[in-house]
């Protein structure tokens, strides 16, 4: 425990001396959120579907909790490069609980975006449809953060260079985000595109956040974890199995 | 492994390929409790491949070994729980100050907290650094962190210390007051020593026993006035520069050095 605990908490440390990294990765989420929120509002509000700040604050939420789950996963092999990583995997302390440790710590730290990026929503305008399950899309925010964290892991365990893991995740993450049905509402998409957005897992994220948020979904809350758990499940074990595989 | 008791490392005929290339190539070699043992080559003879194959981070490919009787392979946290290892790269957290590097090692090693606070006070004035423990690393100088690695390796009362060139970069008073302290672990506690260096000098007046690794392969190994004796010369130096020639040895930049270069030029 003490080395699972002493791995989160250098993770927590790291992000709040980086007051960069915090203002930072704000900025995205910010520019979505003012941007499309303020643009597309009047064209929204037209068609009948409400206001569009208040769709789309739950969709910047998870976008700028994925963007820093993923952080964790350039952290890796930033750690790889220049030899700390190394130092820990000398240490009499088993591979998993390393990569628990280093995975909760960036869970962690991107939830921590989240509440900052849903605070700013509240200011610009968003208001949640009932305050008493806010600290319920926590949950959601955890799932989606152990998600994305597992997935940097699993891919930075495999890769060396920081520009071939940043393509990799541009690559990834795009589709992933676009197709979740985070700018524009799931459920009047065209059917075919509806069917791969059910295999973004995203979607089930980005729909949680939506059900507990705003009153609206469209996959249905109890599917929504249900998925998130299975496939958090299955990327920690996958990231786990690659990360005791490391060779420095 | 015979006479298990006696060694804090033994190896036989250890081999590591990487694809075509052969980094380690069927080298033995043991090291009995308490020495000092130098292992000495030139850039890119395999010191730190053996060095990363005892200490757990890679595989061999063939061979056999025990470090404080386990087995590398076979029994990694027993390993991993008997030696400090001070690393041929900087292996320190920047964003983190001097106590909590330490204190991060300590607490993956599981030293109690009481001994660990103690431990770390003690560790920090003696390398001259506790005035500023509450610093970032990153402001520190390349000699400050080189001081801070060697304390965290010994932070656990490790029996084996491994220094892949502990002592690069550092000042001669920096040097001999490192020196001193290792050696009076060693007179002390017992403690084994494994070390890799550029300075002969220091090898010479540091090691009890040295071994010359060259192209992966052992070519030579002994006292260092059996060295000398053997290549016929009156230095430590010349006697390696005999043995293993004078051509100039150039390591592949790899894409580990390329980030460290670029490093070093953001910081600029």
């Amino acid at each position: 425990m003490g080395a699972i605990y002493i791995l989160w908490l250098r993770q927590l440390k790291r992000y709040f001396r980086s007051k960069a990294r915090i203002v930072g990765s704000l900025g995205q989420p910010l520019l979505f959120l003012l941007a499309l929120g303020y643009g597309f509002g009047p064209i929204f509000e037209k068609a009948g579907q409400g206001s569009y700040i208040q769709f789309l604050a739950p969709g910047i939420v998870a976008m700028s909790i994925i963007f820093t789950a993923l952080f964790s996963g350039i952290e890796i092999i930033w750690d790889k490069q220049f030899g700390f990583l190394k130092e820990t995997l000398v240490a009499p302390v088993s591979r998993l609980k390393i990569m628990i440790g280093r995975t909760l710590g960036g869970a962690t730290v991107a939830i921590m975006q989240g509440i900052i990026v849903l605070a700013i929503s509240l200011i610009v305008g968003f208001r949640p449809v009932s305050w008493v399950l806010v600290p319920v899309s926590l949950v959601v925010m955890a799932l989606i953060a152990l998600l994305f964290t597992a997935l940097g892991t699993a891919i930075a365990s495999k890769l060396d260079d920081m520009q071939g893991f940043q393509l990799i995740m541009n690559f990834l993450i795009m589709p992933l985000f676009f197709l979740s049905g985070a700018l524009f509402p799931l459920n009047q998409m065209p059917p075919a595109l509806l069917l791969v957005a059910k295999l973004d897992p995203l979607s089930y994220g980005v729909d949680g956040l939506h059900y507990l948020l705003t009153g609206m979904g469209a996959l249905g809350l109890q599917m929504d974890f249900l998925v998130l758990a299975i496939v958090v499940a299955v990327l920690l074990f996958i990231g786990s199995w690659l990360f005791s595989k490391i060779e420095i | 492994m015979a006479s298990k008791k006696e060694y804090a490392i033994e190896v036989r005929n250890l081999t590591k390929k990487f694809g075509s290339f052969t980094a380690v190539d069927n080298i033995s070699f043991s090291v009995p409790k308490g020495q000092i043992f130098a292992f000495l080559g030139p850039n890119g003879a395999g010191k730190t491949t053996t060095i990363k194959i005892l200490t757990t981070l890679l595989k061999p490919t063939s061979g056999v070994m025990a470090v404080n009787n386990f087995d590398p392979v076979k029994n990694k946290n027993e390993v991993r729980e008997s030696f400090g290892i001070v690393f041929q790269d900087p292996s320190l957290d920047d964003e983190l100050t001097a106590y909590e590097n330490l204190e991060f090692h300590g607490v993956l090693y599981r030293v109690p907290k009481k001994i660990l606070k103690a431990k770390i006070e003690e560790l920090l004035k003696f390398i001259e650094l506790w005035d500023r423990r509450n610093d970032l690393v990153k402001h520190f100088s390349g000699g400050m962190k080189r001081r801070l690695e060697i304390a965290r390796g010994l932070i656990h009362r490790p029996e084996i210390l491994f220094l892949d060139e502990p002592t690069l970069g550092l000042d001669p008073q920096t040097r001999n007051h490192i020196w001193s302290y290792i050696k009076n672990l060693n007179k002390k506690h017992g403690l084994t020593v494994f070390f890799t260096t550029h300075y002969m000098e220091e090898a010479d007046r540091v090691a009890d026993k040295i071994a010359i690794i060259d192209h992966g392969k052992i070519i030579a190994q002994g006292k260092s006035s059996d060295l000398k004796k053997k290549a016929r010369k009156k230095s430590l130096e010349e006697a390696f520069l005999k043995l293993t020639g004078h051509k100039i040895r150039d390591e592949d930049a790899g894409s580990k050095d390329l980030m460290r270069m670029n490093r070093r030029l953001w910081r600029r």
